[in-house]
């Protein structure tokens, strides 16, 4: 065998180059393509996605050239990593996007039309980078992630997550076309689009409740592996309401920051009946784990597992956090409460799902799992792309514009202006 | 062509299980009565590790040094080239039981149920064998099993692939038994039918109460097709701990079989309010 570490080396040089060119481009047209001289104002956070995403091309290059046993800390004994975990965190914020759409279209809520763009445009690259992107370096065989199209194994849940998957970025391509073929003015495409949306948000809504419940349902088969804090027969009803909760606190989340980040007008009444979606689902969530956790008689394993037990307690707590928000706000119209409310919920999810794929298993397996730098680097690029996707449409799509389905593309704007007319942008 | 045939088959599984048809494929296989088994009995095993090697061979790795009675680095657990091995297990430290590990080939097997793209599969006769053809690397499997035993060739970047005892399922194709079973010089080991090698180990258990304490296999995750006769409690001998008797597989299905129920529910209920709303609010187009 000839030594091959040269041509690893010049591999990941190659990969750090190309990320670092992207991050250089991406930074330019961030700014508005006045690269130098805008730089000024915000040296700091150009700086750190180079950084960042020339540790990414150090670390993709490295996961492609080296395979998984060299960059990852998994091991037999623990087979499921945070790239896993953050397939689980990214489609369960992404129900934002189903929710939304499922009230302007479906519910005809009118204070949410301002939102659906950005909140639908979240969920579709939530999905694309935390499913696609995510499986696509955890896969072995990540050329093969095809395959589920045509071998079908319809006892496997991940068998249902994948086509769910699959159908439901397509809908999420409907939902979003629109905002695409209004920036290139294809009007008569965006009429047909327009047409079909509606049975299209119904599949979205079907195929959400679908996987997002899957998620969980993809831990039922490790009954004497996943500590009972967690693992529970109701793990799919609960992935499904945490999800439509964190789907809510997404929403807060992603409204709020970008249209402040962008300068654009929000009635406060829109965070705020978001907050009122998600409080009572929030307590249905809180009363079942609380009920489970009793009848099964599961409470004891919070002193058994220290660290276990830990990360239960912050997660509940967490979770319980926006409860005292509304106690002492009563949803007032500030919707910065709102938003104060949703980042627990978000932060309590994430750790619960964290805490499924991974430190709830830590005991039965007696693995010692902790994600490699390369784990870590390649999870945060993800979300980067995220980030920056979400600026470059903000900035070059017509993603505030009002959206409104009742009168799609007629000039004369529709009747009941007083609601969520306000953040129609100038 | 065979990729072909799988492919219509499995979508016509696929449509069939949509309207209600489950368990389409179970009905092909073999009784669990008739399915081929392997009788280990501890007592009899004197740890010589032939049949570790015996596997080793018939893999296509190389086999163990020869006169050797230690482990060396990477032995003495199942890894991707491991298949069998005969583990030391100080229980109760009475003596060092040896133990062969292997995959325990379910009759309902986890693995199996868990693979999106059915590269792992329970034969007709009992093997659980997997399609390295098939596998796109997610290693679900891994995670499910609940013996521990399939192991991921973690080191090839391209196509790494799931390692695991096939049963020797192409011997078995021969009329020849497993090579560790044809390589055991005790009778430790021994295969057959299932129900008949059920119908030994108890007759041995009754007939020498003293010497035997239990037979691990009969019902564990609703049974397997490789039996322990054991002179101790398994669970002290390494046998996981926590596993029911139902096969866990079911545990999923249950969730699975709600599949039709949501989407049909789910989809009317969200027609029945768009009327309800656009009634309402007449659209303009």
């Amino acid at each position: 065998m000839h030594d091959l570490s040269w041509l690893v080396l010049v591999f990941r040089i190659f990969g750090v180059l190309v990320m670092v060119g992207a991050a250089v481009f991406v930074c330019w047209l961030l700014s508005g393509r006045k690269f130098p001289e805008q730089l000024s104002g915000a040296t700091f956070g150009w700086l750190l996605l180079v950084l960042l995403w020339a540790l990414g091309g150090w670390a993709f290059a490295s996961r492609y050239a080296l395979g998984l046993g060299a960059v990852t800390n998994l091991s037999d004994q623990f087979p499921w990593g945070i790239w896993k975990a953050l397939v689980l965190c990214g489609i369960s914020f992404a129900a934002g996007g189903f929710l939304t759409a499922c009230m302007v279209y479906i519910f005809r809520i009118r204070a949410f039309y301002p939102i659906l763009r950005p909140v639908v445009l979240a969920a579709y690259l939530g999905y694309m980078l935390s499913a696609s992107g995510s499986l696509l370096v955890d896969l072995g065989r990540y050329h093969q992630i095809w395959r589920p199209i045509f071998f079908w194994q319809h006892h496997s849940v991940l068998f249902e997550v994948s086509w769910c998957v699959m159908l439901y970025t397509g809908v999420l391509s409907v939902e979003f076309a629109p905002i695409l073929l209004d920036k290139l003015r294809w009007h008569r495409l965006a009429n047909i689009v327009h047409k079909i949306t509606v049975p299209f948000v119904i599949c979205g809504v079907i195929l959400s409740t679908l996987h997002q419940s899957s998620l969980g349902s993809l831990f039922l088969i490790v009954p004497n592996k996943l500590l009972p804090l967690w693992y529970t027969p109701l793990l799919p009803v609960l992935f499904f309401i945490s999800a439509i909760v964190s789907g809510f606190a997404m929403a807060i989340f992603v409204s709020a920051l970008s249209f402040w980040t962008f300068k654009r007008p929000l009635e406060p009444r829109v965070l705020t009946s978001l907050g009122k979606g998600m409080t009572p689902l929030l307590l249905v969530y809180l009363f079942l784990r609380i009920v489970d956790l009793t009848v099964r008689n599961a409470w004891i394993y919070i002193f058994e597992n220290p660290l276990q037990g830990a990360m239960f307690t912050i997660e509940m707590l967490l979770l319980t956090l926006p409860l005292f928000v509304v106690l002492r706000t009563k949803w007032s119209g500030r919707r910065r409460w709102a938003f104060a409310a949703a980042i627990p919920v978000l932060i309590g999810v994430i750790l619960n799902r964290l805490n499924v794929a991974w430190i709830g298993l830590l005991p039965s397996t007696g693995a010692n799992y902790f994600p490699s730098w390369i784990e870590i680097v390649v999870v945060l690029n993800l979300v980067s792309f995220g980030v920056v996707i979400f600026g470059l449409a903000a900035r070059y799509l017509p993603l505030f514009e009002h959206h409104d389905p009742d009168a799609h593309h007629s000039p004369a704007p529709t009747s009941a202006p007083s609601h969520g007319a306000a953040s129609h942008p100038a | 062509m065979i990729s072909r045939r799988r492919f219509l088959q499995a979508g016509a599984t696929g449509t069939l299980t949509v309207l209600g048809a489950s368990r389409l494929l179970a009905s092909e296989k073999l009784a669990a009565a008739d399915q081929t088994a392997v009788l280990v009995d501890l007592t009899r095993c004197i740890g010589c590790r032939a049949c570790e090697n015996a596997c080793r061979v018939r893999a296509g790795f190389d086999g163990l040094p020869s006169a050797s009675i230690g482990y060396g680095p990477g032995d003495g657990q199942l890894t991707f080239r491991t298949r069998t091995f005969i583990e030391p297990v100080n229980c109760g430290g009475k003596h060092n039981q040896p133990i062969k590990r292997q995959c325990m080939h379910c009759l309902e097997p986890a693995c199996v149920s868990v693979c999106p793209v059915a590269a792992l599969e329970k034969t007709k006769t009992g093997p659980v064998v997997y399609h390295e053809h098939l596998c796109i690397g997610c290693r679900y499997c891994i995670l499910a099993c609940p013996f521990n035993v399939p192991k991921y060739e973690w080191d090839n970047a391209l196509m790494p692939r799931v390692g695991k005892c096939d049963f020797c399922a192409d011997r078995q194709a021969k009329g020849q038994s497993p090579a560790c079973v044809a390589a055991c010089p005790t009778g430790s080991l021994k295969s057959g039918k299932r129900a008949a090698l059920l119908q030994e180990a108890k007759s041995r258990l009754s007939a020498l109460p003293k010497r035997y304490a239990a037979l691990y296999g009969e019902d564990v995750v609703g049974g397997t097709t490789w039996l322990y006769l054991t002179d101790t409690n398994p669970l002290e001998l390494g046998f996981p701990k926590g596993l029911p008797s139902s096969p866990l597989p079911r545990l999923t299905w249950e969730a699975i079989a709600k599949l039709p129920f949501v989407v049909i529910g789910v989809g009317l209920i969200l027609s029945v309010i768009v009327r309800w709303r656009t009634r309402k609010q007449p659209c303009t187009t």
